[in-house]
């Protein structure tokens, strides 16, 4: 079909008179691992969120899989997409957050196994044993039946991404999924993510801080500043000989303050 | 002495139906609580305004007068309700309106990062509400009710205006036959009291256990 699995094709977002997306445009291929950096505000947790469908969009097009995110064809013409069509595109991404944002109210287990039972009709004993494979992949196995507030962050968060992979996405998102963390818990969460890099060929997005990781990680690295991207390209060739002089700023900045790259 | 047995045994009836009023005035204001409380946040505009209407009406409207139309207005439409039902009828969609409001709030107060969530797991409005954020939010809502269930305690004394014999129409009844003033009202200050306790400790038991886990410490 097409070649691409995310394609954002000039989308502009604004809150109010802020605009906080200016045309944005790039593609993501599939399998593909990127990494979006930039300083605060410049839009590139917007554009995750937006792909979540946490956020619209005032113009431009999002592309999943060939498919619109945010319209649907109607006798031959592109209409707003009712909920039925955000649901079923839904099921292609999933998303790990900032805060975790964990069920506090159910246990570990319960925490995994709630979203494919209700919206896959997963029975309860598959559903659990599936739960218990993820918790195991993420070396969680025997907090199974502990209540997320006994855990650490870094526990919690390998909890949301055992969470987020039950339904089996085909894209996922991360969202500064570190930047909570303890320095000493922010290995255990990075050391998952490569392990789901080299082992799976899922199409991960990823917001973050962490550079060394991300040099390490990202087959290509976007710089965000102000909405829009302002360099991409792999990341030996990003962050050792930026060309754009706010990436070259941006970049010293992070050295400064003590990032390895 | 013996004449006392019997009074004390009148306003133990009194005390019966003060408690039977209790449970069904909660009985139906917990469920007119959520409806409209939850109401209040649907997507409908229709049924957000008949929500909003219900909630106003019942709190901006004594209690007395809405126990009145109960009895004596109602049945001009056909509808003829025993002192009783009027009674819960009035108590329960009065207390109801107060509830639903405690009902939105706690709802409202679940942070976003619960409905972001369940958004990124797909979860349809109606699941995210049954099975994230009402029970979280349930849990914020047991102090208020506790309140709300203690005021529709004392609130049942109102019925003594259409003749029901509850604790506080017993003990009129006593006083004007005994001429003592003090013994029937401080037994039934005594009697309110315990059954307030009753409620207090109830709701206690079920905050805590609702809250099992919640911080980490006791499952």
């Amino acid at each position: 079909m097409t070649d691409t699995i995310i394609d954002i094709d000039r989308v502009t977002k604004r809150y109010g008179s802020h605009t906080v997306l200016q045309d944005l445009c790039f593609s993501v291929r599939p399998g593909e691992k990127l990494a979006l950096i930039g300083p605060s505000g410049s839009g590139k947790t917007t554009i995750l969120r937006t792909l979540m469908t946490l956020e619209t969009i005032e113009s431009g097009t999002i592309r999943i899989d060939g498919e619109p995110l945010f319209q649907m064809e109607r006798n031959g013409s592109l209409v707003p997409a009712d909920e039925a069509h955000l649901h079923r595109m839904r099921t292609k991404i999933g998303m790990v957050f900032q805060l975790f944002n964990l069920f506090p109210h159910k246990c570990v287990l319960d925490n995994v196994t709630l979203a494919p039972m209700l919206t896959k009709g997963v029975r309860k004993a598959d559903a659990e044993r599936r739960a218990m494979e993820l918790l195991d992949l993420v070396g969680l196995a025997d907090k199974a039946r502990a209540m997320p507030a006994q855990l650490s962050g870094g526990q919690k968060q390998r909890v949301a991404i055992a969470r987020a992979l039950a339904l089996q996405p085909r894209i996922m998102l991360f969202d500064e999924v570190t930047s909570a963390l303890d320095p000493e818990l922010v290995e255990e969460v990075l050391s998952v993510m490569r392990m789901l890099g080299s082992t799976t060929d899922m199409t991960m997005l990823l917001v973050t801080h962490e550079m060394s990781f991300a040099h390490d990680f990202a087959d290509r690295v976007l710089f965000f500043d102000r909405g829009r991207i302002v360099e991409e390209g792999p990341p030996d060739v990003l962050f050792t000989n930026p060309t754009h002089e706010r990436t070259q700023a941006f970049l010293k900045k992070i050295i400064a303050a003590g990032q390895r790259i | 002495m013996a004449d006392w047995a019997g009074y004390l045994g009148l306003m133990l009836d009194g005390a019966l139906v003060t408690a039977k009023l209790t449970v069904l005035g909660c009985a139906l204001a917990l469920p007119a609580a959520f409806l409209a409380g939850l109401g209040r946040l649907s997507r409908f505009s229709a049924v957000r305004a008949v929500s909003v209407a219900y909630i106003e009406f019942f709190r901006g409207t004594s209690i007395f007068v809405q126990l009145f139309w109960a009895y004596f207005v109602l049945p001009l439409i056909g509808v003829t309700l025993t002192p009783l039902q009027a009674g819960v009828l009035a108590l329960g969609l009065n207390v109801g309106a107060y509830g639903a409001e405690v009902v939105r709030a706690a709802v409202q107060s679940i942070g976003r990062e619960q409905h972001e969530a369940c958004v990124a797991l797909n979860l349809t409005r109606w699941q995210s509400l049954r099975h994230v954020l009402l029970p979280q939010a349930a849990v914020v809502m047991v102090p208020t009710f506790c309140n709300n269930a203690i005021e529709l305690l004392k609130a049942t004394s109102v019925v003594s205006l259409i003749s029901l014999s509850d604790l506080t129409f017993q003990a009129q009844v006593v006083r004007s036959q005994t001429g003592s003033t003090a013994l029937p009202f401080l037994t039934v200050l005594v009697i309110y009291f315990a059954y307030a306790s009753l409620i207090s400790a109830g709701m206690k038991a079920l905050e805590r256990r609702m809250t099992r886990g919640l911080d980490g410490l006791r499952t």
